[in-house]
């Protein structure tokens, strides 16, 4: 069992919050808006706490929200923010303040991923997947015309 | 000389008009579009619209040729990003930072950008030579260049009142450079007697302060 810190209860940080608990993994969220948490309770038999989830109110980039949040006893830290230079911001503040073994990291901008991923983030680029995904399937289109 | 400065609020601007006057170079780059038009009026070509964060508005910025990049944007996330960038991938030799929200100071010198300026520590650097504590005051650090100098008034009955410099007991790495009294600043010989009232200017390496303010107050 691991310990997940996700910073960003958005789409994606509340699906994969809820999806690692049910796998048994101890998981903290950590977001600025009181109000993110309904996406971690929705279509749920019970609450996100009730669960076991633990949730924190607080700006991402805070040290004492991120303390808060458990981020000195993670094992796997999360920047799942809707911003790009807030996450990879936090994610080095994870890896190289708080010594966090595994650091992933969300990134929209593909050539901001590419970069980072270079210098030993792990990064993820939603964009890249769906460029990919376009040209795949509208090359069997093409393809088969 | 060519600066670019990521930015264009009232800093940024300031900045640009400044170093225009004294013939530098430059390019602002503003995203924000109502803000942008209303610089290009004044700055012309000078203000480039885009996210400066992003690499290609910084290359369209000309920055491989860049002697300067100044992040003084509203965010630090987005100055810590232009900074990193600026000097890690694009090798600027020279950054400036802004620090918006002084608790942020730390994670720019985590992730070692420097200079990082931050206005608000500005001010309460000056809010502390008006009203001292504790007599103490930083006149100047420059932790990079492993240097300090404060400034402290000698409380009566210290152990430097009516001490010679010589016979102070001062830590190696430090040492008294000035002396304030009435009569006017004066740098102190090995007999000058020290006395309470006076305003002793210390150089010291950083880290003696704890050391060495002891032997002025009481």
């Amino acid at each position: 069992m691991a310990f997940i810190l996700i910073v960003g209860a958005g789409r994606v940080g509340s699906s994969v919050a809820r999806s690692m608990l049910a796998a048994g993994h101890e998981v903290s969220v950590l977001d600025e808006d009181p109000l993110s948490h309904e996406r971690l309770d929705a279509g749920q038999p019970s609450s996100w706490e009730d669960s076991g989830g633990r949730f924190t109110i607080g700006a991402a980039i805070e040290r004492d929200a991120l303390v808060e949040a458990g981020i000195e006893q993670a094992d796997v830290f999360l920047a799942t923010t809707d911003g790009d230079n807030t996450n990879l911001t936090i994610a080095q503040i994870a890896q190289k303040m708080f010594g966090v073994e595994s650091v992933l990291v969300r990134v929209m901008d593909p050539a901001r991923a590419e970069w980072y991923e270079a210098q030993g983030l792990q990064t993820i680029c939603p964009t890249h997947f769906a460029i990919c995904e376009f040209q795949q399937r509208l090359e069997r289109v093409t393809g088969a015309a | 000389m060519y600066a670019i400065i990521v930015g264009g609020g009232k800093v940024g601007l300031n900045l640009a008009r400044e170093l225009l006057d004294a013939g530098t170079e430059v390019a602002l780059i503003e995203q924000r579009r109502d803000r942008y038009l209303t610089i290009e009026s004044e700055f012309a070509h000078v203000v480039q619209y885009g996210d400066g964060t992003e690499l290609w508005v910084l290359e369209r910025a000309g920055i491989q040729r860049a002697d300067f990049v100044i992040a003084v944007t509203g965010d630090d996330e987005d100055n810590i990003l232009i900074s990193q960038i600026a000097r890690e991938k694009y090798l600027v030799e020279r950054i400036v930072a802004r620090v918006n929200n002084p608790r942020n100071r730390q994670y720019f010198e985590l992730l070692d950008i420097r200079p990082a300026f931050s206005a608000t520590d500005l001010i309460l650097r000056l809010i502390e030579h008006e009203v001292p504590q504790q007599g103490l005051i930083h006149l100047l650090d420059l932790p990079e260049d492993h240097l300090e100098i404060i400034e402290i008034e000698v409380e009566a009955g210290a152990p430097a009142d009516g001490c010679t410099v010589q016979d102070l007991d001062m830590p190696d790495g430090s040492l008294v450079i000035s002396v304030l009294r009435e009569s006017g600043g004066f740098v102190p010989q090995a007999d000058t007697v020290i006395h309470a009232g006076d305003e002793v200017l210390i150089c010291l390496d950083p880290g003696l302060e704890s050391t060495v303010t002891p032997l002025f107050t009481t």
